[in-house]
């Protein structure tokens, strides 16, 4: 493995963490606000589709984008709708949205396009293409044979869209947003007590309606990013479920936005790892060590908590000893004794290294991050009183 | 007996009527990568719709939304009476084993996977020996040495195209490296081109300059990417040159058109049985058309026709990764 393996581990990293990144901002203002929001992946979706549509008809890709963010907030004023003006069950609003934007996309790119549900492929000049910095090598074969530096240039800090630079300015603006300015220490007072908002003489509806379009613009700016810059055209269901890993990174980071970053950053890696090492090959005894550490922390962790998490995880740890004991025993057919099999080299089975997002993901939660607390008033629709 | 009742009664007796009233005619399944996913299905179809163009005649149809509804599809038509019912993908195979044998009087047809029961014809294809063709060119063209294979669902069905592919390279480039990778484990693998393309980079960042998608809509993604990256890539099932034109090598074609409209012809009488589409039978092809003929030089042709033929003589046998799950080329 050598540096330009990680240069490419930390850039494929972040071209996935920024959808991710994006919706889960968008789910840290709403969720602050009090409004949680399980729509985030019906309303990327919805952007996803119209922003590549319309980047097709004209040709312009920010007019896409901009579409998109629009049909992104017109789901979140219905959200908003149902659920502040109204006084909805928020979750079964943000489920309906997934479900309307799920059907309507397929239904609506039939009807327009013609091809099954998906848009035409988009021509490169209506699509956010990689910036290229002056100096920087663009093809992969040129970049293998540069200079360690020349690779970190041309890889990790050049050949982004414009939207993963966006996206990743979007972090310390919203923390700026939340932290630094009135607006945002009466959203989050909006979230946490609304009704000592509401005394103040601030109204409650108006700044959740504003936390719930800001969602739906950073929503609106991710399903672009994912239909006109990483892909070139609308497919059926394409954001595969990134709304609900957002929503998982958003609690990881305590809906905190520097937080946010590191958590989307890490599933980012993990899906990277994914990808890039399908076929890897270990010696037993680190897989073992692996398998037996992951075991171990599950366990660990499962001890502190209720007797449920005891069985569930203690299973996982059990089939993970076995898994790993089993490719020990596996490995002793070819190697002569139980010491030299140890240092056999086999090939990691790819559904191990696919559960890995996920193994990781317990462990890290074990170890590392504490109780995450969400806001006091999520959730509950604020009545007045009289 | 109150108005409602009367109306529902009415109304039933009026949906059997026209259930028998519409159901005659064949009717077509698709898979979970949907009608047009410019692969597969989207082959199935163009069959079922070429026969309806010649014919006159109608044809009833489904796409499938999630698993769940398979054997649910299949009882349907075959309570409505359309017959035959042919159903593309390998995943049929386990609900229509449980729903054949409930109507006999039905014949249905299988694509890609073997049923035997006495009212089924199953349609398979030698994927291996098409995908050893486009093996052959892939190495043919490769620079770095080095080309690659994207899967779909990590299945044997996939893996033979793996096989097939790597056995052709390595037919013509002994050194060659042939790095292989599956998008997933779960149903899902068919629709997600943003991994497709991951993996792609991936790939060619590990030196592949050819890359060969059996992957349904994955595959877009892939191919994209190559284009993207100025490599060339293979597309499969249906003829997909036309994506990227003069960036993609060649396809591997699977004639399941044909598979469809032979059924469809056939009518109610459609032969049972086993039914293999292989080179000698045109089942399985290398596509070459007016987008790729600049990348296929004329000792490429030759090369490839020559081991065509002797596919179909039986002089040259590929290993079919389903016949024992072991592949002499490369190691999934």
């Amino acid at each position: 493995m050598d540096f330009f393996t990680f240069v490419q581990l930390g850039d494929a990293s972040v071209r996935m963490a920024i959808p991710l990144l994006l919706a889960c901002l968008a789910g840290l203002f709403s969720e602050r606000a009090g409004i949680f929001d399980i729509g985030l992946e019906g309303k990327m979706l919805a952007a996803a589709f119209l922003a590549a549509a319309v980047s097709l008809v004209s040709g312009n890709a920010w007019v896409g984008l901009l579409a998109g963010i629009g049909i992104s907030i017109a789901l979140s004023l219905i959200h908003g709708l149902a659920s502040i003006t109204f006084r909805g069950n928020q979750l079964i609003s943000g489920v309906a949205i997934n479900f309307f934007a799920a059907g309507l996309t397929v239904v609506v790119a039939q009807g327009w396009f013609a091809q099954g549900g998906r848009t035409p492929s988009l021509p490169k000049d209506a699509r956010f293409n990689g910036i290229d910095f002056p100096g920087a090598l663009t093809r992969v074969r040129d970049k293998m044979q540069a200079d360690p530096w020349a690779q970190f240039y041309s890889e990790f800090i050049s050949g982004h869209s414009i939207l993963v630079y966006l996206g990743l300015l979007t972090v310390p603006l919203s923390w700026w947003v939340l932290y630094r300015t009135r607006f945002g220490l009466r959203l989050r007072a909006v979230g946490e007590a609304p009704e000592a908002v509401d005394t103040a003489g601030i109204s409650v509806v108006r700044l959740r309606y504003t936390a719930v379009i800001i969602a739906g613009v950073l929503c609106g700016v991710a399903g672009a990013y994912l239909s006109t810059a990483v892909q070139a055209g609308f497919t059926k269901d394409m954001t595969a479920n990134r709304g609900f890993i957002a929503l998982a990174a958003l609690i990881f980071a305590k809906w905190r936005p520097w937080y946010a970053l590191g958590a989307c950053l890490l599933f980012g890696l993990f899906f990277a790892i994914d990808n890039r090492f399908q076929n890897i090959q270990l010696e037993v005894i680190w897989i073992m060590t692996g398998l037996f550490a992951a075991a171990a922390a599950m366990t660990l962790y499962a001890l502190r908590r209720e007797r449920i998490d005891l069985i569930v995880l203690g299973g996982l740890s059990a089939v993970l000893v076995f898994v790993g004991l089993a490719t020990w025993i596996g490995a002793m057919d070819e190697a002569i004794g139980a010491t030299a099999a140890l240092f056999e080299t086999v090939k990691v089975p790819s559904q191990l290294i696919q559960s890995l997002p996920y193994l990781f993901v317990v462990v890290v939660l074990a170890g590392f991050v504490g109780k995450a607390i969400p806001p006091r008033a999520g959730g509950q629709p604020y009545v007045k009183e009289r | 007996m109150s108005f409602t009742t009367k109306f529902l009664g009415a109304t039933a007796a009026l949906a059997l009527t026209a259930g028998a009233a519409w159901a005659d005619g064949p009717a077509i399944i698709y898979d979970l990568g949907g009608k047009f996913d410019k692969s597969f299905n989207e082959s199935a179809y163009n069959g079922a719709q070429r026969w309806a163009e010649e014919t006159g005649e109608e044809f009833a149809e489904f796409e499938i939304t999630s698993d769940a509804q398979r054997e649910q599809a299949i009882r349907r038509f075959a309570e409505a009476g359309n017959n035959p019912i042919v159903m593309a993908g390998f995943s049929w195979g386990t609900p229509l084993e449980a729903a054949a044998a409930d109507y006999p009087d039905t014949n249905f047809v299988i694509i890609d996977a073997a049923v035997d029961a006495p009212n089924i014809r199953s349609v398979v294809f030698n994927e291996h020996e098409g995908s050893y063709l486009v093996g052959m060119l892939a190495a043919a063209a490769s620079e770095t040495d080095t080309v690659s294979f994207v899967g779909g669902m990590d299945i044997p069905l996939i893996r033979k195209f793996g096989c097939g592919y790597a056995q052709g390279v390595k037919a013509v480039n002994p050194d060659a490296t042939v790095i292989s990778n599956m998008t997933g484990t779960t149903p899902s693998a068919w629709n997600d081109p943003v991994k497709g393309s991951e993996l792609t980079l991936s790939q060619i960042s590990q030196g592949s300059d050819v890359v060969f998608a059996a992957a349904g809509g994955t595959g877009i993604g892939v191919l994209q990417t190559a284009a993207d990256e100025g490599i060339l890539s293979i597309g499969v099932d249906s003829n997909q040159n036309y994506l990227h034109s003069g960036q993609v090598l060649t396809s591997m074609v699977k004639r399941v058109d044909n598979a469809v409209y032979d059924a469809f012809a056939a009518g109610e009488n459609v032969e049972v049985g086993l039914n293999v589409m292989g080179v000698e039978n045109e089942g399985v092809a290398y596509s070459l058309d007016e987008h790729n003929e600049e990348l296929i030089t004329d000792e490429m042709k030759a090369m490839v026709e020559e081991a065509s033929a002797q596919m179909a003589s039986g002089e040259l046998e590929v290993h079919d990764y389903m016949s024992d799950e072991t592949c002499p080329a490369i190691d999934f």
